[in-house]
């Protein structure tokens, strides 16, 4: 271990200041804390707790719902990424659509959706677009590839989400924020300076790497200890003021501003993206006339309190027993970024005995 | 005359006429060819003092060759390497054949040479094998299964439930390799990295550990759900606790560098040239270096040990000094998204 982590480790197992609560609005972040076992080097009074971060996650049941009735009803062949597959929705998952017939395709990008499309010109092919300001410009240049090649038969089936919103509609949820740092490499950190001077929430731009995210923990705890709102980006390296014009030029060009559901946290007006009227053709729901979809969960499953931080995922009744991530009920245990997902892979929290003092050559 | 490039294997080349006698004759005879394997019904071996240690293993993979090795290659390191990790010395091997209709002649005259070079260098005869046809789209490419019976010398105990709190974990290279090669192959990511498949026969390595002891207590070769799979079947096997130390575990630049952009666990990607090795703590340094002196071990380490705690679990201590349980294995391979 390198001085300067050992250093920020030291501070953080040492900190002594007033008691807060950290969210992490990242998936990764959710995961890589997970891996490093941060948690376990904090002191009891600093709680981190996972928020919305994960795309999957906070996509509603209806999506679910509005994909599996495209590929069961109209045929068309359903693009996604892998994640998603699992995901319960009202009746049933992707995965059982599949098996009930629906063409399910696994991608790695919108763009090899378009490929795809290309390539069986006989079939309609929908991309399952979700995701945040980090995952759109993918798709609308999967978007723009269609529209310049001429590739009729793609549209896109969208239930993207922009951030800035859900942390004021969180606000009072945590004393800090850990902003997740590649949406911020796309938006800037204007927004979250604002929050910061005009709300009066906190929080601190950080990257992924162990040396990142301990610095981040730092900065953010000393920070708090001074006792006023703050924003720190601590991931310079990559998020600059201004974040990426080109990426921002490209949503804009295609998508608008929507109100949009969120698992857990209920409608948030102007938090999610649409395609633009004059690109109606590439959506998927103007296309095939999707119908309004009321989806049911499962009312045992708290996914939902999850997201917004208000329970632990192992306060949930169902959490590892009748909800693993080979057989999941909700949707924070199916992607590999949900919080339930990654207490179970972890092992909950192996407790402080777990903090080892040695190996620190 | 058509050469081999032009050539495909037909439905009657696995049909047991003549053009089948064609095909052992002028691929499989050429590349196997021992005193052992003869034109006969099943081949006739010495009995042998001791105990046999017998294992089969079927081979599928896709793409049928890929960087640093092919299905041949990996069909006879796969089985000398089970039969190795019993601490038994391989000596024959069978394999059957299946072979899609229309595979390329000249893709399976490579395959088989490969298998032949393997084979020789592992000091193992090939002495019985069998060819089947199968229809366009029943197979994909070409299957083979390989059997392998190899000799216990005496003294030599290894099992999966033999690992005992203090014992020290030793991996012996580099972890992941052939899981990476594999999923760049398929070029499913549009990644491109220099990686090759470990791919390697490690009777040899076996013997030269038991040169230094016979006291392996666990030795596996890790496989299809690589290191981290292995571990968790000691730890169960066993009843005890498996730490690991991260930051020990070798791991290749280009493929943590894969891995962390898809959001995948090195621990679990597959190796198909890599022991897993359980043994007294005070051997483990010794093997280190006997291991360090062979040609496919050259990055053995210590990468952990076994504890009486968290019994059926694998630990790691993380690079920043906190323990964590390493995510048992069964969750699919799943890119994060984001």
């Amino acid at each position: 271990m390198s001085d300067k982590l050992k250093e920020a480790r030291q501070y953080l197992m040492n900190y002594s200041g007033p008691g807060l609560r950290v969210m992490e609005v990242c998936g990764t972040h959710t995961h890589e804390i997970f891996r490093l076992g941060l948690r376990q080097l904090l002191p009891d009074q600093v709680k981190v707790i996972s928020g919305p971060g994960c795309p999957v996650c906070v996509t509603p049941a209806d999506f679910i719902d509005e994909a599996v009735w495209l590929g069961l009803e109209k045929g068309v062949t359903l693009c996604t990424f892998g994640d998603l597959v699992r995901v319960p929705g009202s009746e049933r998952s992707l995965a059982a659509a599949r098996a009930e017939g629906a063409r399910v395709q696994v991608v790695y990008s919108p763009a090899d959706a378009v490929d795809y499309a290309a390539a069986h010109p006989e079939s309609q092919v929908v991309f399952l677009s979700v995701g945040f300001e980090t995952t759109v410009p993918a798709s609308c240049f999967a978007l723009e590839k269609a529209e310049r090649d001429e590739v009729d038969n793609f549209s896109l089936l969208t239930a993207n989400k922009t951030m800035p919103q859900a942390y004021q509609a969180l606000k009072g949820a945590a004393d800090v924020f850990l902003y997740p740092g590649h949406v911020n490499a796309i938006t800037g950190t204007g927004l979250c300076r604002k929050l910061a001077e005009e709300e009066g929430i906190s929080g601190v731009v950080a990257g992924f790497t162990a040396r990142e995210l301990l610095t981040a923990f730092v900065v953010l705890l000393k920070k708090y200890e001074e006792g006023k709102p703050f924003f720190v980006n601590a991931y310079p390296r990559v998020v600059k003021e201004e974040g990426s014009p080109a990426g921002l030029a490209m949503m804009d060009h295609y998508m608008e501003a929507c109100d949009a559901e969120w698992r857990g946290l209920g409608t948030i007006a102007g938090s999610g993206l649409k395609l633009r009227d004059q690109y109606a053709a590439f959506d998927a729901r103007t296309r095939f006339a999707v119908p309004k979809m009321e989806a049911r969960t499962n009312p045992a499953c708290r996914c939902g309190e999850v997201l917004k931080g208000a329970c632990l995922p192992t306060d949930c009744p169902v959490f590892g027993k009748g909800c693993t991530p080979l057989h999941p009920v909700g949707a924070c245990m199916v992607s590999g970024e949900g919080a339930c997902s990654a207490y179970y892979q972890y092992g909950g929290l192996l407790d402080k005995k777990g903090r080892s003092d040695k190996n620190e050559d | 005359m058509k050469t081999n490039s032009e050539k495909k294997v037909t439905l009657a080349h696995g049909a047991g006429g003549s053009q089948t006698n064609q095909l052992i004759h002028d691929i499989f005879k050429k590349y196997f060819d021992n005193p052992d394997l003869t034109g006969d019904d099943a081949a006739v071996l010495p009995m042998e003092k001791g105990r046999i240690a017998v294992s089969t293993d079927g081979f599928i993979v896709s793409p049928a060759e890929f960087p640093g090795g092919d299905i041949g290659k990996l069909s006879i390191c796969g089985t000398v390497n089970d039969l190795a990790c019993m601490g038994a010395i391989p000596r024959y091997l069978t394999c059957a054949f299946v072979i899609e209709e229309g595979f390329s002649m000249d893709r399976l005259d490579r395959i088989v040479a490969s298998m032949g070079r393997t084979a020789r260098e592992a000091g193992v005869r090939i002495v019985a094998g069998d060819t089947k046809g199968a229809g366009r789209g029943q197979v994909d490419g070409v299957f083979i299964t390989t059997t392998g019976i190899g000799v216990i010398p005496e003294g030599v105990e290894t099992s999966g439930s033999k690992a005992r709190p203090g014992d020290l974990v030793i991996v012996s290279g580099d972890v992941g390799r052939h899981g990476c090669t594999i999923l760049l192959a398929r070029e499913d990511f549009g990644i491109e990295a220099e990686v090759t498949s470990d791919c390697a026969p490690l009777n040899g390595a076996v013997a030269d550990m038991l040169t230094v002891t016979k006291d392996l207590h666990v030795v596996r070769d890790a496989t299809r759900g690589g290191v981290g799979t292995v571990l968790y079947e000691i730890a169960d096997q066993s009843g005890v606790g498996i730490e690991l130390t991260a930051k020990k575990v070798p791991v290749q630049g280009p493929v943590r560098g894969v891995c962390s952009m898809l959001g995948l666990e090195p621990l679990y990607l597959a190796c198909e040239g890599r022991l897993v090795i359980v043994a007294p703590a005070d051997q483990a340094e010794g093997l280190v270096n006997k291991l360090r002196e062979g040609k496919y071990t050259r990055d053995a380490a210590v990468i952990g040990k076994v504890t009486e705690d968290m019994p059926g679990r694998v630990t790691m201590v993380t690079e920043i000094g906190s323990r964590t349980l390493l995510p048992p294995p069964g969750g699919e391979l799943l890119p994060r998204i984001c």
